[in-house]
C-alpha cells in the first residue's frame, strides 16, 4: 500500500502557523466569542434598547398645557392621565378586543390544527402545512384590504346575505348596542373579524405542534379505560394542547393589542391603545402620553409571557 | 528515541472539576497505546489534550519532542478518529477523506487518488461517490479511519472507535486496527472503557481513574500485577481480598488479587481454603462460581471437563502462592 | 399522534377544518378576482365584466414603481443585515455556554415579542432626540431589527441539529478557522441561511407598522397601499398592486418551504 512505504519520521510533528488570527481565536476562544457578539449585541443594544429606553425616559415627562412644549422634569403625571375615564376606556376596550380574538382564533384554529396533527397525512400533510403558512405570510394590508371589498354595503357578504335572503340578520346584527352601527365596516363587529382574518393563522401551528407531541397511545389507553371520545377529549387531548394555544395566543394577543391600522381602517371611530398612541405622537404632538400608553401593552406582554412560562408554553414554540 | 507524545504534569480542570490531575505519561512511536478507564476518568480529555481540543490549565505536552503549548489542533500532525465518526454530511465519501488535503493545498487530482489509495486500505473501494448518510456504522467507521490516515499522521488519536458497533463486527474491527498499526509503524492512542479491548490490542495500556493515571504497563503487568484494588477490580473480574486473608496465606498485611482461574476446587475435607458453592454460571468454555469461604465472596473458573461442584456443596480451594499478588497500596 | 392513520375523520371535525382553511384562503383569492375587476369606482360584487386594462395601467404610474423600488431597496439592505448580525448571533449562542446566553437571546426575540408600534414608536423618538432625518436608511435600520431574529432562528435551529464534532473534525484535519467556516459551517448552515433570508425579504417587504413611524416622506409600497386604504382614490390600480404584493410575498415562502421541505419545519413563524 502507497501509505505504508511512506516514510514519515522526517515529517515535523507541529506545522508551521499559516494564520496568526485563526491560531488566536483557538487560543482564546473568548475572544472569538465576544468579536462574534459584538455586532448584534451593539446594533441590538443601541438601536432598540436605545430607543426604547429613550421612549420610557419620555414617559416619565410632561407637556406643559399652555405651550404644548415638553417639560423635562420627572413626573408621575402623564401617567396620571392614562387613568382618565376617556384613557382607560380605551385600555379596557383594546384588552378585552385581544382577549376576544384570542379566544375565537383558538376556537377556529384547533379543528384545523387538530386534523392536520391527526389525521392528516404525506402529501395532504404537506399541503395542510402550505395552507397555513400561505395566508399567514400574505400581506397584512392586502388582507385588511380584501375585507375591506368583503364587507363593502355592495360587496360579497351582502350579496350572499340577500340571495340567501338573511339581509335581516345582519340588521338586527348591527342594530345591538356596542357591537353594531352603521355598516358591518363601521362597527366593532367588522375590526373583530378583521383581527380574528389576521391574527388567527398565528394560532395554528403551535397547537398543531403541541398536538403532534401527544403519543397515540395515551388516546388508546384513555378509550381503553373507558373514557368516551367527549372524556378523551376533555380529559386527555385538551388540557395536552393547552400550551400549544397559549403559546398561540401571545402572538394573537399581542398583535392585536399593538395594532393601529385595522382598527382605523375597519371599525368605529372609538380608539384602541395602537390609534392613540399613533394619535398623540403624531398630529397631537403628545410624545409623554404616547410613551406611557405604550408601556401598558409592554406590561400586559410582559405579565402574559410570565404567566405562559409558567405554563410551559415556550416549549410549544 | 524521542517518545511520541509526553506529558508532564498536565493538568485541564474545569473550574472544580478535575478532569486531568497532573499526568506524567511516555507514549513510544509506533506503540499501540491504550488508555482505559470508566466513563469520566480522563481519558477522553487526555486524548482531546494531545489532539488539541483542550488546553492544559497546567503542565506541558510534547509530540515527538515539539511542545504543542498554545498550538491549535490544525497545525499538529496528529488525526483523531471520533467516537461519532464526525463525517461531513455535506460532502461524498471521497471528498470526506481527501479533506485533510484539500485545506492542505494538495492538488485534486493527486488528492482524489491518495483518498482512493485510502479507501482501499480500509477495504472500501470504490465506496467514494456515496453520501456518509448511506453508510452502515461500520463503513463509516472505516471512511473516518481512512480520512485520518490519509494525512499520514504521526499519532492516531481513536476516541472510543468501536464502541457503535455490533459484537461481531467489533471484533472483525480489533483484529483489523491491529494489522493496520503494525503495517503502517503509526502510533496509534486508543481510548475505551472495554477492558477486554484494551488488553488484547494496545502494547501498553494507562489504566485512568479521578483524572489520574493509576498504573500504565504491559497488559499482562496490568492483569497479573494490578498496581490497586480499583485496577484489580476495573481489569477484568479479579478477586480483591483483604489484607487478614493476606496475612494467614501469604504471612503478609497488604491487599492482595486472586484471578478466578488460578483457583482450583477440590472436594472438601482437602487442604486449604474450605468454602461452600454459592451459584454457579455456565460460560461454555468454563463454569464460573460465586462461593462463600472464610466470610468472603470469591469467584472461581472451573474449565470445562472438570466436574463442578453442586450449589450449596462444600468444597475446597486452593492456589499457589505465586498466584496471590500482593498489591501496592489499599487505596483507589 | 401517529398510529391514527386507520380512522377517519368525523365528518363535524373535517367540516370544521374545511371551513377553517375556506375562511383563510376565500379572501385572498378574491383579490385576484378585483384586479380583473371592468368597475372602476365602486367595490361591487359580483364584478360587472373582467378586464386586463388596469395591469398596463398600474405598470405605467411612476409612483407605483418608485414604491417597488424603495420596498425592493429596503428588504434587500435589511436583509442583508439581518443575516450576518443573525448568523453571528446563532453562531455565538450555539458554540459556546455563557453568562448571558438567556439574555442575549430574549434580546433578538424582543423586537417582534413586542408589538410593533413600539418598536415604530421608540425608533421616531430617539431619530428626533438624536435629531436624525428620516431617510431610507431609518427605515432600514427599523427592518434589520426585527428581520435579525427570523435568520437568527432558522440559524440556531439548524446549529443545533449539526453536530458539533465536524467543526473539531476539520480542524484536526488541518483546516483553520477561516477554512472551517468556508468549507464546514457554511456548507452546512447555507440552505437554513437562505431560507432566513427569505423569510426576512418577505417580512421587510410587506412591513407597514414601524415602517410609518421611520419613512418620513418616502413610500414603501406598504405604506402607498396604506395611504389608499385610509384614503382611496385609484381602486383599480389599488387591486392590481395588491394581487402583485400578495405574489410577491409568497413567492419566497415556497421557495423557503421547499428548501426546508426534508428537514426542520421553518423556524420563526411569528412573524
Amino acid at each position: 500500500m502507497t501509505l505504508a512505504t511512506v516514510d514519515r519520521s522526517a515529517e515535523p510533528a507541529i506545522l508551521p502557523s499559516r494564520s496568526a488570527l485563526s491560531d488566536l481565536f483557538w487560543r482564546r476562544p473568548k475572544f472569538l466569542l465576544v468579536l462574534m457578539l459584538l455586532p448584534p449585541v451593539l446594533w441590538l443594544g443601541i438601536v432598540y434598547l436605545g430607543s426604547l429606553l429613550a421612549l420610557l425616559l419620555q414617559s416619565f415627562f410632561s407637556i406643559d398645557e399652555f405651550s404644548g412644549l415638553i417639560n423635562r422634569e420627572f413626573t408621575l403625571k402623564t401617567y396620571g392621565e392614562l387613568l382618565a375615564p376617556s384613557n382607560l376606556d380605551i385600555i379596557v376596550r383594546t384588552v378585552t378586543m385581544a382577549a376576544c380574538v384570542t379566544l375565537a382564533s383558538a376556537f377556529i384554529a384547533f379543528p384545523i390544527a387538530y386534523y392536520a396533527a391527526r389525521y392528516a397525512r404525506g402529501k395532504w400533510k404537506a399541503l395542510f402545512y402550505l395552507g397555513v403558512m400561505l395566508p399567514l405570510w400574505s400581506s397584512y394590508l392586502v388582507k385588511i384590504y380584501a375585507w375591506k371589498l368583503i364587507l363593502a354595503k355592495e360587496g360579497i357578504l351582502n350579496w350572499v346575505m340577500a340571495k340567501l335572503h338573511l339581509t335581516w340578520l345582519i340588521e338586527a346584527w348591527l342594530g345591538l348596542p356596542v357591537v353594531g352601527g352603521t355598516s358591518l365596516s363601521l362597527s366593532l363587529s367588522g375590526t373583530f373579524i378583521v383581527f380574528v382574518y389576521v391574527w388567527m393563522p398565528f394560532m395554528i401551528l403551535p397547537i398543531q405542534a403541541a398536538l403532534e407531541r401527544v403519543p397515540s397511545n395515551l388516546l388508546e389507553a384513555s378509550s381503553d379505560l373507558g373514557a368516551s371520545p367527549g372524556q378523551t377529549f376533555r380529559n386527555v387531548i385538551f388540557p395536552l394542547a393547552l400550551p400549544g394555544i397559549v403559546a398561540g395566543s401571545i402572538f394573537t394577543f399581542s398583535l392585536t393589542l399593538g395594532d393601529y391600522i385595522i382598527p382605523q381602517i375597519v371599525g368605529t371611530s372609538r380608539f384602541f391603545i395602537g390609534q392613540a398612541v399613533y394619535a398623540h405622537q403624531g398630529t397631537a404632538g403628545n410624545i409623554p402620553l404616547a410613551a406611557a400608553f405604550s408601556v401598558v401593552p409592554i406590561v400586559i406582554m410582559m405579565v402574559y409571557l410570565w404567566g405562559a412560562k409558567r405554563m410551559g408554553a415556550f416549549d410549544a414554540l | 528515541m524521542t517518545p511520541a507524545v509526553t506529558f508532564q504534569q498536565v493538568s485541564r480542570h474545569f473550574g472544580q472539576v478535575r478532569a486531568v490531575d497532573a499526568v506524567d505519561l511516555e507514549i513510544q512511536p509506533g506503540e499501540f497505546f491504550a488508555m482505559l478507564g470508566p466513563s469520566g476518568s480522563g481519558k477522553t480529555t487526555c486524548l482531546r489534550l494531545i489532539a488539541g481540543f483542550e488546553q492544559p490549565t497546567g503542565g506541558h505536552i510534547e509530540i515527538f519532542g515539539e511542545s504543542a503549548d498554545g498550538v491549535p489542533p490544525y497545525r499538529r500532525n496528529v488525526n483523531t478518529v471520533f467516537q461519532d465518526y464526525a463525517l461531513f454530511p455535506h460532502l461524498n465519501v471521497l471528498d470526506n477523506v481527501a479533506y485533510g488535503l484539500m485545506v492542505k493545498r494538495v492538488g485534486k487530482i493527486e488528492r482524489l487518488a491518495a483518498a482512493e489509495d485510502a479507501l482501499k486500505l480500509v477495504k472500501l473501494p470504490g465506496y467514494g461517490s456515496r453520501r456518509p448518510g448511506q453508510l452502515s456504522g461500520g463503513q463509516r467507521q472505516r471512511v473516518a479511519l481512512a480520512r485520518a490516515l490519509v494525512n499520514k499522521p504521526k499519532v492516531l488519536l481513536l476516541d472510543e472507535p468501536l464502541g457503535a458497533l455490533d459484537l461481531k463486527l467489533r471484533e472483525q474491527m480489533q483484529e483489523e486496527l491491529k494489522e493496520l498499526q503494525q503495517s503502517l509503524g503509526i502510533t496509534f492512542v486508543f481510548v475505551t472503557h472495554d477492558q477486554g479491548e484494551a488488553l488484547s490490542m494496545a502494547d501498553r495500556v494507562a489504566v485512568f481513574n479521578d483524572g489520574r493515571i493509576v498504573q500504565v504497563g504491559t497488559p499482562e503487568d496490568i492483569y497479573q500485577r494490578p498496581r490497586t484494588r480499583f485496577v484489580a477490580d476495573f481489569v477484568g473480574s479479579s478477586n480483591v481480598v483483604p489484607p487478614d486473608f493476606v496475612q494467614r496465606h501469604a504471612g503478609q498485611s497488604r491487599w492482595g488479587s486472586l484471578r478466578p482461574e488460578s483457583i482450583r476446587v477440590g472436594a472438601a475435607g482437602g487442604a486449604g481454603v474450605a468454602a461452600r458453592v454459592i451459584s454457579s454460571h455456565y460460560l461454555g468454555a468454563a463454569t464460573r462460581l460465586a462461593l462463600d469461604a472464610e466470610g468472603l465472596r470469591l469467584h472461581a473458573v472451573v474449565p470445562a471437563g472438570v466436574p463442578v461442584p453442586k450449589q450449596g456443596e462444600d468444597v475446597t480451594l486452593s492456589f499457589s502462592p505465586e498466584h496471590l499478588h500482593l498489591m501496592d497500596e489499599a487505596g483507589q | 399522534m401517529r398510529s391514527d392513520r386507520n380512522h377517519r375523520a368525523p365528518l363535524a371535525l373535517k367540516i370544521a377544518a374545511g371551513a377553517g382553511l375556506l375562511f383563510m384562503h376565500v379572501p385572498i383569492m378574491l383579490i385576484f378576482v378585483y384586479a380583473f375587476n371592468v368597475e372602476d369606482r365602486t367595490y361591487q360584487w359580483p364584478p360587472p365584466g373582467l378586464t386586463t386594462q388596469w395591469l398596463a395601467v398600474t405598470w405605467n404610474r411612476p409612483d407605483v414603481w418608485q414604491a417597488l423600488t424603495l420596498s425592493v431597496k429596503v428588504a434587500s439592505i435589511s436583509t442583508a443585515i439581518a443575516m450576518v448580525l443573525g448568523t453571528l448571533c446563532a453562531a455565538a449562542v450555539s458554540g459556546s455556554r455563557f453568562f448571558g446566553r438567556e439574555t442575549i437571546s430574549l434580546l433578538v426575540i424582543l423586537p417582534i415579542a413586542l408589538p410593533g408600534i413600539i418598536t415604530g414608536i421608540s425608533l421616531r423618538s430617539a431619530f428626533s432626540l438624536m435629531e436624525i432625518p428620516f431617510s431610507t436608511w431609518t427605515i432600514v435600520l427599523g427592518h434589520a431589527t426585527f428581520c435579525i431574529v427570523i435568520v437568527y432562528n432558522n440559524a440556531v435551529a439548524r446549529f443545533r441539529r449539526t453536530s458539533g464534532s465536524i467543526v473539531e473534525a476539520s480542524m484536526d484535519l488541518g483546516a483553520d478557522a477561516f477554512q472551517t467556516f468556508r468549507y464546514v459551517i457554511l456548507p452546512n448552515i447555507g440552505t437554513a441561511l437562505l431560507v432566513g433570508g427569505m423569510l426576512a425579504f418577505a417580512l421587510s417587504f410587506d412591513e407597514v407598522i414601524v415602517t410609518t413611524f421611520t419613512a418620513g416622506q418616502q413610500q414603501t409600497l406598504p405604506i402607498w397601499m396604506l395611504e389608499e386604504l385610509v384614503r382611496p382614490r385609484q381602486l383599480p390600480v389599488t387591486n392590481v398592486v395588491a394581487m402583485v404584493v400578495v405574489t410577491v410575498t409568497l413567492l419566497p415562502i415556497l421557495i423557503a418551504y421547499y428548501l426546508t421541505r426534508d428537514g426542520d419545519q421553518i423556524a420563526g413563524m411569528g412573524k
